[in-house]
């Protein structure tokens, strides 16, 4: 018996040694750094999913440059420290030319330095803060709407929703804080007043003293930025201390699907900000390639919730091959440069990047369309204005 | 006025929740002296027990609550037994170190499990709130609250009023006295234990249908703890209930009317003034040192 268990192993061994051998060979490695444990570890693994669904069309198609491609995925743990660690250990052991990554503002804003000092480029998939590409890093390309863009989009919104005076809360960080800054200001350019700027702790989960504080305010309407499982805890806090004001969230990781299941009634007359609405992919720019990344996702049975996150993985590995591809090699600087002429068909739009921050260290940004949605009756809908 | 009141009452009502959290860790850091930094996992193991019952085994919501007592219970005795029971005499670098490992062990087996997506928990309460005048709070908090003060009272019961209690303050204060008055000091190890993790059960199994049940809920809940008892002065009753409270005031207080961002702050802030004056904490008896 003892026997049988060694042999199995040593074939085991060799079986795995024969595998990453040829891989070694005949790959294209992409670094991606997600937040798979830890509070962001529900929508860090749909991002991954995503990712892994890009990376399989990709190589059913034939892979790049002839070779297919290898997603290497790290788990940051939530945690700026530890997503400096799986930066260093992708490009230094696993010598990838390109990332995709981090998730959270404060995860990308942590590894940004790294990026720079080993000369590697990194599409941003998730993150919001105007910091990430304004502060003269030019190994970032950013896919994802700044919060300005988002805060831009719903100008046009202010006066059909009558809206008077808004108040908001925020989480305490990178995301949230910016997130308020671009939305009060463009509210206040508008004529709207703005009550109490409200911040909560990134981790907190009883939100009764910003919520009583925020019902003595007595504005109109309630922008909240935060990700979906403190947006479902509000929502039903809310409706507990009988605060009746129009809940609008910002920053697209909303899931407004996990919030219909999980915050029930309480979620009915909400607003959310998406860049991508899986209800009804026809009003994207794309929606044959939305179709698919859906279709993909449903047959391998990941949880339709996190259809609103997984897309931005999967776009993440698209623009990365793209410009591997245009680079014709598998190298950082190369594909940096090749970054800022690729054009991708995405769930994100037509994804292309233009110049931000200081001249000379520009960073890519993409400007994705940003969609507004509604909870009603349990249901997720368009906006009627 | 109205903002100052609806601040009180959330207050209390979390209070209620703390004091749970407090008492639980008291037993076990108090009195045991056992930095027991897998408290706040057998939290979230709590509330995932409610989970699995109600949602998915459609067990009676009151039930569940007892059920997942008696599985804390259960799952403190194992640690203790498969754990701690090795590590009698120990220094307390090797204990800390290996409840290190267990909760690391817990959080990624809940993780594992049930995913990174947080659950919620449907209760069997109306949907619309207590209301009194202008303020309002959830049946579900009233019920919380209410069965918190109970489980304070039973514990406090148990532990200075009955055999068991006294058996236990006997065996930590002096282990080898205790033992030769014939307490079987290993059994209380494990007890204690057991029921320490058990009100921490109880505490993830109240607080999960309230909030939403998620693998790092325990992180959150374990500070608080470790807070509440220390403020409490270790290992006394009236000392982490009340420390409870004076947390929950201290917070929303502070988040009312300095800054919410800092929440968790004012807490720990006013742990450190408290230390500073009173440095066995706020309740703690005399320590006899000889």
């Amino acid at each position: 018996m003892r026997k049988l268990a060694l042999l199995m192993t040593a074939a085991a061994i060799m079986a795995g040694g024969g595998v990453s051998g040829a891989y070694a060979q005949e790959t294209i490695k992409i670094g991606v750094t997600q937040p798979l444990t830890g509070a962001f570890a529900a929508s860090g693994n749909y991002v991954a999913q995503g990712a892994k669904i890009a990376e399989d069309e990709i190589n059913k198609a034939g892979g790049v440059l002839g070779k297919k491609i290898q997603l290497i995925i790290e788990d940051n743990k939530s945690n700026p420290t530890e997503a400096v660690s799986t930066v260093e250990k992708l490009i230094q052991k696993d010598k990838v030319p390109v990332l995709v990554g981090a998730w959270s503002s404060t995860l990308t804003l942590a590894v940004m330095p790294k990026l720079e000092e080993y000369r590697v480029p990194m599409v941003v998939e998730t993150s919001s803060s105007g910091k990430i590409t304004t502060s003269g890093n030019p190994y970032i390309f950013r896919i994802s709407p700044t919060s300005e863009m988002e805060a831009k989009a719903f100008q046009s919104l202010v006066a059909k929703m009558g809206i008077k005076k808004a108040d908001f809360l925020y989480t305490n960080n990178d995301f949230g804080i910016g997130s308020g800054a671009e939305f009060s200001k463009m509210l206040k350019a508008n004529g709207v007043q703005v009550g109490i700027m409200e911040t909560m702790d990134p981790k907190a989960t009883d939100f009764s003293a910003q919520l009583a504080k925020i019902k003595a305010s007595g504005g109109d309407t309630l922008f909240v930025t935060t990700a979906v499982e403190q947006l479902t805890l509000i929502l039903k806090q809310a409706k507990e201390q009988q605060l009746k004001v129009r809940v609008v969230s910002c920053g697209g990781s909303n899931s407004p699907d996990q919030l219909i299941e999980q915050a029930g009634d309480a979620a009915n007359g909400s607003f959310h900000t998406t860049f991508f609405p899986p209800w009804f992919p026809e009003v994207t720019k794309n929606p044959d390639v939305a179709k698919r990344y859906m279709d993909e996702w449903k047959k391998r049975g990941h949880n339709v919730g996190g259809l609103t996150e997984g897309y931005r993985g999967y776009d993440g590995v698209f623009v990365a091959v793209a410009a591997i591809k245009a680079a014709g090699k598998p190298e950082p600087e190369a594909i940096r440069a090749a970054l800022w002429g690729v054009k991708v068909k995405g769930v994100y739009g037509d994804i292309a990047f233009t110049k931000q921050g200081p001249a000379g260290k520009e960073s890519g940004q993409n400007v994705p369309t940003v969609y507004l949605v509604t909870i009603a009756n349990g249901k997720v809908g368009k906006t009627s204005f | 006025m109205d903002q100052l009141v609806q601040h009180l009452l959330n207050a209390t009502i979390l209070g209620g929740t703390y004091a749970l959290l407090g008492i639980g860790l008291t037993l076990i850091f108090g009195i045991m002296r056992l930095v027991n930094f897998t408290h706040g996992e057998l939290y979230a193991f709590g509330a995932y027990c409610m989970y699995a019952l109600v949602m998915l085994l459609g067990v009676n919501f009151f039930l569940a609550l007892v059920l997942a007592m008696v599985l804390g219970a259960a799952l403190g005795g194992a640690i203790e037994l498969l754990l701690l029971s090795r590590l009698r005499g120990a220094d307390i670098d090797t204990t800390m170190l290996v409840m290190i490992g267990a909760w690391i062990a817990m959080q990624n087996t809940e993780q594992f499990v049930w995913s990174g997506v947080a659950h919620s928990i449907a209760n069997p309460f109306p949907a619309e709130p207590f209301v009194l005048g202008p303020l309002s709070v959830s049946w579900n908090r009233v019920y919380v609250f209410a069965i918190a003060l109970l489980l304070i009272g039973a514990t406090y019961y148990l532990v200075n009023r009955t055999r068991l209690g006294k058996a236990m303050r006997a065996t930590f204060q002096d282990r080898d006295t205790a033992a030769l008055m014939g307490i079987r000091i290993d059994r209380i190890h494990t007890a204690t234990f057991a029921l320490g993790s058990s009100l921490a059960a109880a505490a993830g199994a109240l607080l999960g249908p309230v909030f939403v049940v998620a693998p790092t809920m325990g992180d959150l809940a374990a500070s608080k703890a470790f807070a509440i008892v220390i403020l409490g002065g270790l290992g006394n009753i009236t000392g982490a209930t009340l420390g409870g409270f004076i947390l929950a005031f201290v917070e929303e207080i502070g988040a009312g009317y300095i800054s919410s961002g800092y929440r968790d702050a004012m807490g720990f802030l006013l742990i450190i003034l408290i230390l500073l004056v009173r440095p066995t904490g706020l309740f703690a008896q005399k320590e006899r040192i000889g």
